[in-house]
């Protein structure tokens, strides 16, 4: 760790001596976009990775939406693809859609939205923002990528064996997890599923500590806690949640490896099956339920915090106004941290828990819901009296605070225990989380590629293809999950493959309506397909991006606009005031970047900020240990 | 259908939209008033527009939805606690509603009122505390009178059943549900012990027990309208979840781990029939935990009869070792002639040295 630090540091060394393009030139093509330590091609490769995931991911939803909305469809055309997934009569197998379900959730909330997501814009925008040359330990972040990498590798061979990918839920619980003869995905694709997830939880943690560290210690001079734009605020809280909480996934999937292949009985009890009445006995599956969601919930927060924080950003620059409430924000943020961690068991209520349990996890839940509402009428204020350009990263930032509103309202519902009664499990749960979780965070991370594609890449993507994108999946993913509330609350149950074990007539209720939800998410992943053409074409062909694209104040927009490792190349500059100088009184432009100190704008400043002018030489004044820091 | 014809509208509708939006943009392009530099571009209006269009179709195909949906969703509940959460629902949902419409409602009309313009500047508003406090305050309030009355409701279903609740077993297993009653006779479910399983003794009924001489086990759930129905629920395999969807009953089953849920049925099945008018209408248990294959069908039909058509059914049927003398020998010796009242026919041989050899 120490060596890899120093050959980091060597290079930043290199580039005070003005000679850091031959120093890239020597690292060579493998150092440089393979095997690379600098942050912003680490976070290039997440997001690309996460790209090509969330295609496999979408893909998978739409031919078991498919399957929902045409039951018994003939998938014969699919044959080629899916082979003997097709049975004999030309339908889709039951086991196989339970492993697409299964892979399309493990795949979305791990792959794309915890990787893809923070784990592109974490590593993007921490360093430049903060003013950092890169992370704390550019080895160990190479390392993430590339745990992430293999773990990647692993849960994608597992879709291509004969006995089929995980597929009890992406929550996997025993024993049906832990049983392969309960179902042929509990074989050898669950074994591959724990072992990827297993690597990922390593990446994660690697990751995490070195967001941590950064934010901490290498923020530039000037730049304290106060003065941080939200998105790092909201990177530093993510890296918190998975720090403390993917151990505890790694120690449930342990658990159940042993449970698997060395005949423990930790989730384990009193099993009759296939004929054959297993030795185990004193365990509890329900165990297993509470080391997942000791995960599971703060997984939640994980997704959508870093999307929450990218929009503060966001919409703050395109509103071209401060975010309303910057401390308020910060605060809500920690609070929703914290009760991340004490809500776990609202996903269990009817398991057959302690009902008192029940009681308490209900009070903490709908706790969560005052926070959240503070974010969103925050956002609500943000725009207010603004002066709105509607990038399509605004477009997308606006639209994921719609999503969050919408998809939050339903998790008061949910967080009553004895609401949860008849909703668990349902088609409400799935538009629930779907939106606040899924599209929010989507919505999060779409916008953050439009807002930052200038900076990762030097180019600007179409705008009007960005319209277009935002249009029809902002649209689309309404009409695919606002009507599953109505099948939810009808209580048509989740992982179902079709609905006639209901009876009485209650599939035909609701059969158009599923063909309808099915028409709009292909509609929707098909708009996906502008985003891509744009994204990929741009990186090549778009437009030279100018150094300040959305005129924005953070630090990131006063590096070149193609940073070389190290990111800038004279001094890192010094940061004097918060990141939300928009549309200041006073102020000849409609923005104050951070780096400007006070004594630079008397014509702008509040009163209390003239007492600023003092301490900026105290600023500047560190310069020469913020460069030691570098060196020794 | 009529989704169908609404969602191609809607592709329409923003497919003329572009389209439009893309001559416009032509249009001032040819003009020269394109103002390359910008980050505001000839779209910015549009897209504001654009997003007060889309809250006013929102809400009309959204409450035009609902509205079509409602005969269909949310069954009649036919418990009595089930009634309760389904009052607690709809006011929850109008509470989330209101929120849901106020929050929306302000978000896309600020888009569409404060979309840019050149002549105008943002002000500058970065706190305002009173406000804070008000939406901090408010929104806690709200979810303290949730929580308690959803605490209180919880409390009340999840709370002890009646001493003279009905006894019923429901086993769940790839991919079926085992029916149990405590029998006409002591109103106590015997132990059950998965090691004896077999064949015959799907359940594993253990005959050691004296309280499982009189259970018997069915196909279908029955249930006694209007007394308590006390559901003892256990899974031999994997995770099971009984969900009876008209009476808002659900419950993990869990292998190893017995657990249970009380209600009240109130609504027989002849007067739903009557009620929905369909004549062959019949209440089911699902299953709501993914459980493998057969998940989706994993069901049986639940009837609830009159109290006195229910105590009539239990009296007909046959004890599990009434139909099944056979398991006469894994009584041991000494209750063996509390177990032999319930053989129907001629007595088996009470020969003791026989039994005995057994035990």
């Amino acid at each position: 760790m120490s060596t890899a630090i120093s050959t980091a540091e060597e290079v930043h060394t290199h580039d005070h001596d003005h000679d850091h393009e031959q120093e890239h030139h020597e690292l060579g093509f493998i150092r440089t976009y393979i095997f690379s330590e600098d942050h912003k091609t680490i976070a290039k490769q997440y997001l690309i990775s996460g790209i090509l995931w969330a295609f496999l991911g979408g893909s998978l939803s739409i031919i078991f939406r498919l399957q929902l909305g045409f039951p018994g469809m003939s998938m014969e055309w699919l044959r080629p693809l899916l082979g003997g997934w097709i049975d004999e009569s030309g339908k889709l197998d039951k086991e196989f859609y339970l492993a697409m379900v299964t892979m399309h959730g493990t795949i979305m909330v791990f792959f794309v939205l915890t990787a893809g997501l923070s784990g592109t814009f974490s590593n993007f925008l921490i360093p430049l923002q903060v003013g950092a040359r890169d992370m704390a330990s550019g080895f160990i972040n190479m390392l993430s990528y590339w745990f992430f990498f293999l773990s990647s590798v692993i849960m994608f061979s597992s879709l291509f064996i004969e006995t089929g990918p995980a597929s009890g839920g992406w929550v996997i619980y025993p024993p049906l997890s832990a049983l392969p003869q309960a179902m042929p995905g509990s074989g050898l694709g669950m074994t591959l599923w724990l072992t990827s997830m297993t690597f990922f939880i390593v990446s994660s943690l690697m990751g995490g500590i070195n967001y941590i560290c950064t934010i901490i210690n290498l923020r530039t001079r000037g730049m304290t806690f106060t003065r941080m734009p939200l998105t790092i605020w909201s990177f530093f809280f993510t890296a918190v949640l998975g720090l403390l909480s993917f151990p505890v996934l790694l120690s449930a999937a342990l658990l159940l490896i042993f449970d698997r292949s060395f005949g423990t009985s930790f989730y384990l009890s009193e099993i009759y099956i296939q004929g054959q009445a297993l030795p185990n006995v004193g365990g509890s599956a329900i165990l297993y339920q509470h080391l997942f969601w000791f995960l599971g919930h703060p997984e939640v927060y994980i997704v959508l915090l870093p999307a929450l924080g990218m929009t503060s950003e966001i919409i703050s620059t395109n509103a071209r106004k401060p975010i309303f409430g910057y401390r308020a924000m910060i605060g809500s943020m920690m609070g929703i941290t914290a009760l991340a961690f004490i809500v776990w068991a609202h996903h269990m209520f009817v398991t057959g828990m302690n009902p008192f349990l029940g009681s308490v996890f209900m009070f903490l839940t709908l706790i969560i819901a005052v926070p959240s509402a503070v974010k969103a009428f925050n956002y609500i204020t943000t725009l207010w009296k603004g002066n709105l350009v509607f990038t399509p990263a605004m477009l997308f930032s606006i639209g994921l605070v719609s999503m969050f509103i919408s998809g939050g309202v339903t998790g008061i519902i949910l967080g009553n225990s004895a609401l949860d009664i008849n909703l668990h499990d349902t088609y409400f749960v799935v538009a629930h989380f779907h939106l606040v979780m899924g599209a929010a965070s989507f919505f999060g991370l779409m916008a953050g590629v439009y807002h930052w594609f200038p900076k990762m890449f030097g180019r600007m993507m179409n705008k009007s293809l960005g319209y277009i994108h935002f249009w029809f999946t902002f649209v689309g993913v309404y009409l695919v999950f606002f009507p599953m509330h109505y099948i939810g609350i009808a209580g048509f149950p989740r992982r179902y493959y079709t609905f006639t074990a209901l009876g009485n007539d209650s599939m035909a209720a609701f059969t158009d309506m599923n063909s309808f939800i099915s028409i709009a998410a292909i509609i929707t992943f098909g708009a996906q397909a502008v985003f891509a053409w744009n994204f990929f074409y741009s990186i090549f062909k778009g437009k030279i991006a100018p150094s300040n694209p959305w005129k924005s104040n953070t630090l990131e927009w006063t590096t070149p606009i193609n940073p070389e490792h190290g990111n800038w190349p004279g001094e890192i500059p010094a940061v004097y005031r918060w990141p939300y100088d928009y549309s200041k009184p006073g102020a000849p432009d409609d923005f104050i970047p951070q780096n400007v100190p006070h004594s630079a704008t008397p014509e702008s400043n509040l009163p209390e900020e003239n007492a600023e002018i003092a301490r900026e030489k105290d600023i500047d004044g560190l310069l020469g240990a913020q460069n030691e820091s570098y060196t020794h | 259908m009529n989704y169908l014809i609404g969602l191609l509208a809607i592709v329409f509708f923003f497919l003329a939209v572009s389209v439009i939006a893309k001559s416009v943009k032509l249009n001032r392009k040819l003009s020269g008033s394109e103002n390359e530099d910008s980050t505001v571009d000839s779209f910015n209006n549009a897209n504001g527009i654009g997003m007060l269009i889309f809250w006013l179709l929102f809400v009309i195909l959204g409450s035009w939805s609902f509205l079509y949906s409602k005969p269909d969703f949310l069954p009649i509940a036919a418990s009595e606690h089930g009634v309760k959460t389904d009052n607690m629902f709809w006011s929850s949902m109008a509470v989330v509603t209101f929120a849901f419409f106020i929050s929306n409602t302000l978000l896309f009309y600020f888009a569409f009122k404060y979309r840019f313009n050149k002549n105008r500047k943002a002000t500058f508003y970065p706190v305002n505390h009173k406000l804070e406090l008000i939406w901090t305050v408010i929104p806690a309030i709200v979810m303290a009178i949730l929580v308690f009355t959803g605490w209180r409701t919880w409390r009340d279903i999840t709370s002890q059943a009646p001493s003279n609740a009905a006894v019923i077993e429901l086993t769940g297993h790839q991919f079926g549900w085992y029916v149990r009653y405590a029998g006409a006779d002591d109103g106590q479910l015997g132990n059950v012990n998965y090691k004896l399983i077999d064949e015959t003794n799907s359940l594993g009924i253990d005959f050691t027990d004296k309280s499982s001489f009189d259970d018997f086990t069915a196909t279908e759930l029955h249930l006694p309208k209007g007394q308590p129905v006390l559901l003892k629920i256990r899974a031999q395999d994997v995770l099971h979840s009984v969900y009876l969807p008209f009476h808002r009953v659900k419950m993990d089953a869990v292998p190893g781990m017995p657990t249970k849920f009380w209600f009240i049925p109130t609504i027989s099945t002849d007067e739903m029939r009557a009620k929905l008018g369909k004549p062959d209408f019949n209440f089911k248990v699902n299953c709501t935990e993914v459980c493998g294959r057969g998940h989706f069908g994993m069901s049986i039909t639940v009837f609830v009869d009159e109290p006195e058509d229910y105590k009539k059914w239990v009296a007909e049927q046959k004890p599990f070792l009434a139909t099944n003398p056979g398991f006469l020998d894994k009584v041991p010796a000494n209750l063996k002639a509390k177990a032999s009242k319930y053989i129907p026919t001629e007595p088996i041989a009470t020969d003791s040295t026989e039994a005995v050899s057994v035990n």
